[in-house]
């Protein structure tokens, strides 16, 4: 099983030469990444998008932006946990958007699981999907300001 | 034909047959559904972003209150992320006593859907019944972990504690009757010819839709699709264990419901294929596990199949003792998305059977 996966991995970097690869996680550029997840599950039938989220990693450790336009903010890292249903195999696809201008293509015309998953990642991080069909606030209401996954966002109360 | 005009019609967030806090906004036309638009959130405590303001062993508590009907696989799963990610050892009786709290967890979960959806389709009684064998399941499980619902029985690299004298008898003479009790549920409910009126045939669901929208658990083997993690890449130590895979044929509420009742049947042999091999292993319940938990930097995800469907963790850690991140694929909110394509073209009675038969519980849709 080991094996089919690499051979996977490098049939891929030679259409994508641009992709980073480790053991089981492929990384991508934005520009790639909706040709490189319509090959995955076209022609190596990965076909169920099992996990869709993102994580926060600004520039500065305590997560403070500083306002200044020209300093780097840190990026966002959208992760992708991909699965064939048939084959059983498994492959983690990552890519990195800037914090100052969070937008990557949508997955929905993939696979329809990203409809809610994408929502979600939205709702917390504040992370654009174009050409999302219905891309609003999903687990929060309609008028929340802010992001709250995002490590600068300041809430109120909790233990220390 | 008579044209009318369509009107919309809020289903929830206090309705009992949402199950929780829950609003679906119906546009009808008639009493047939046009369009069905799902509003969560009304339980969104926030347990992500909370998770990171605790240390990893503050974490577990807050897993019990998602999904709360099967507290024990939500522990589970997230210590098997973190275990991952330290690269953690767990005992073998430690791994016993998880499997069978575990699926004495999934059958508990299991009885209240099975319950719980006779009373949506009208049959209080098969309601009742499901309760009575819950009770002595809630028993079992309290007199191991202290709690009848919030378990936080798993540790990292083991579980909290061994099983009390005379406790796996007792759970063995359970599992003797549960055959029994779910011949009772197979001829009250399943054989019932009202609950088969309203379930079958109703809210199909094609295989390649189900793939395609990431559903998971019953729903997408309701379909026919084979896809068990505990098969597919059994984790722990499920490939010790002799069982099957239940799956359907139609895709409709009545799979979805019978695909349950079936899989309950095979907890109950996992059980005692089980409790009868732990006899035979003695040993620590607790790997050496330092007490300031610092998993060096990095990110790993752990998927285990949990009663809902496909439960799977993604933790990153930047080498402190409080996680980066935590994020957690919920299978009751992956498996509500595709709720309005599903309804579309039933009648609102249909509606209550359809987000029945998808098994939701809203603490763990909305998180």
């Amino acid at each position: 099983m080991e094996k089919k996966i690499s051979e996977i991995i490098s049939e891929l970097k030679e259409k994508f030469p641009q992709i980073k690869t480790s053991e089981e996680t492929i990384s991508v550029s934005t520009e790639d990444l909706l040709g490189l997840m319509q090959e995955l599950k076209n022609s190596f039938g990965f076909n169920y998008l099992t996990n869709l989220t993102a994580a926060d990693y600004p520039a500065d450790a305590k997560g403070k932006g500083d306002g200044n336009e020209d300093e780097d903010d840190g990026e966002m890292e959208i992760v992708y946990n991909l699965t064939s249903v048939y084959e059983k195999l498994y492959l983690t696809v990552k890519a990195r958007v800037s914090r100052k201008n969070p937008e990557i293509p949508s997955v929905f015309p993939v696979w329809g699981g990203a409809n809610w998953q994408e929502r979600e990642v939205y709702d917390l991080f504040g992370i654009v999907f174009t050409d999302h069909p219905n891309l609003k606030r999903i687990l929060l209401t309609d008028n929340f300001e802010g992001y709250p996954l995002r490590k600068d966002y300041q809430w109120v109360g909790g233990r220390k | 034909m008579l044209r009318t005009e369509t009107y919309t019609m809020n289903f929830g967030p206090q309705h009992p047959a949402t199950h929780g806090v829950f609003q679906v906004v119906l546009t009808l036309d008639g009493e047939k559904i046009v369009k069905a638009e799902p509003v969560c959130g009304y339980l969104h405590r926030g347990i992500e972003k909370l998770a990171e303001s605790r240390t990893y062993q503050q974490v577990i508590p807050y897993t019990d209150r998602m999904d709360y009907l099967a507290s024990m696989l939500q522990n589970w799963g997230y210590v098997m992320a973190v275990e991952k990610l330290m690269g953690l050892e767990v005992p073998e009786r430690a791994e016993y006593l998880r499997v069978i709290s575990g699926e004495l967890s999934r059958l508990a979960s299991h009885v209240l859907a099975t319950g719980v959806y006779a009373l949506d389709v009208g049959g209080f009684t098969g309601f009742l019944l499901c309760f009575r064998e819950r009770e002595r399941m809630m028993d079992l499980l309290e007199e191991l972990t202290g709690s009848r619902m919030t378990f936080s029985y798993a540790r990292f690299g083991g579980v909290a504690d061994d099983a009390p004298e005379g406790w796996l008898e007792k759970l063995d003479k359970l599992m003797d009757d549960m055959p029994g009790y779910i011949d009772e549920y197979d001829g009250l409910i399943t054989g019932n010819e009202i609950f088969q009126a309203r379930t079958k045939q109703v809210g199909g669901l094609s295989p390649e839709t189900a793939i395609d929208y990431s559903l998971s658990g019953p729903v997408l083997r309701g379909s026919g699709i084979n896809y068990d993690l505990r098969k597919a890449k059994p984790y722990s130590i499920y490939d010790r264990f002799d069982f099957e895979v239940p799956v359907g044929k139609n895709g409709d509420c009545f799979d979805r419901y019978f695909c349950r009742v079936r899989e309950m049947r095979q907890s109950v042999r996992i059980i005692k294929q089980a409790i009868e091999q732990i006899k035979e292993i003695d040993g620590p319940i607790k790997g050496k596990v330092p007490k300031a938990l610092k998993p060096p930097k990095g990110d790993a995800y752990a998927e285990i199949e949990s009663s809902k469907g496909i439960l799977g963790f993604y933790v990153v850690s930047d080498g402190t003792n409080k996680p980066h991140r935590v994020h957690v694929r919920r299978p009751s909110f992956i498996n509500l998305g595709y709720l309005d394509e599903m309804s579309r073209g039933w009648l609102i009675a249909d509606l209550v059977a359809i987000l029945g038969s998808i098994d939701i519980v809203l603490g763990e849709v909305d998180c």
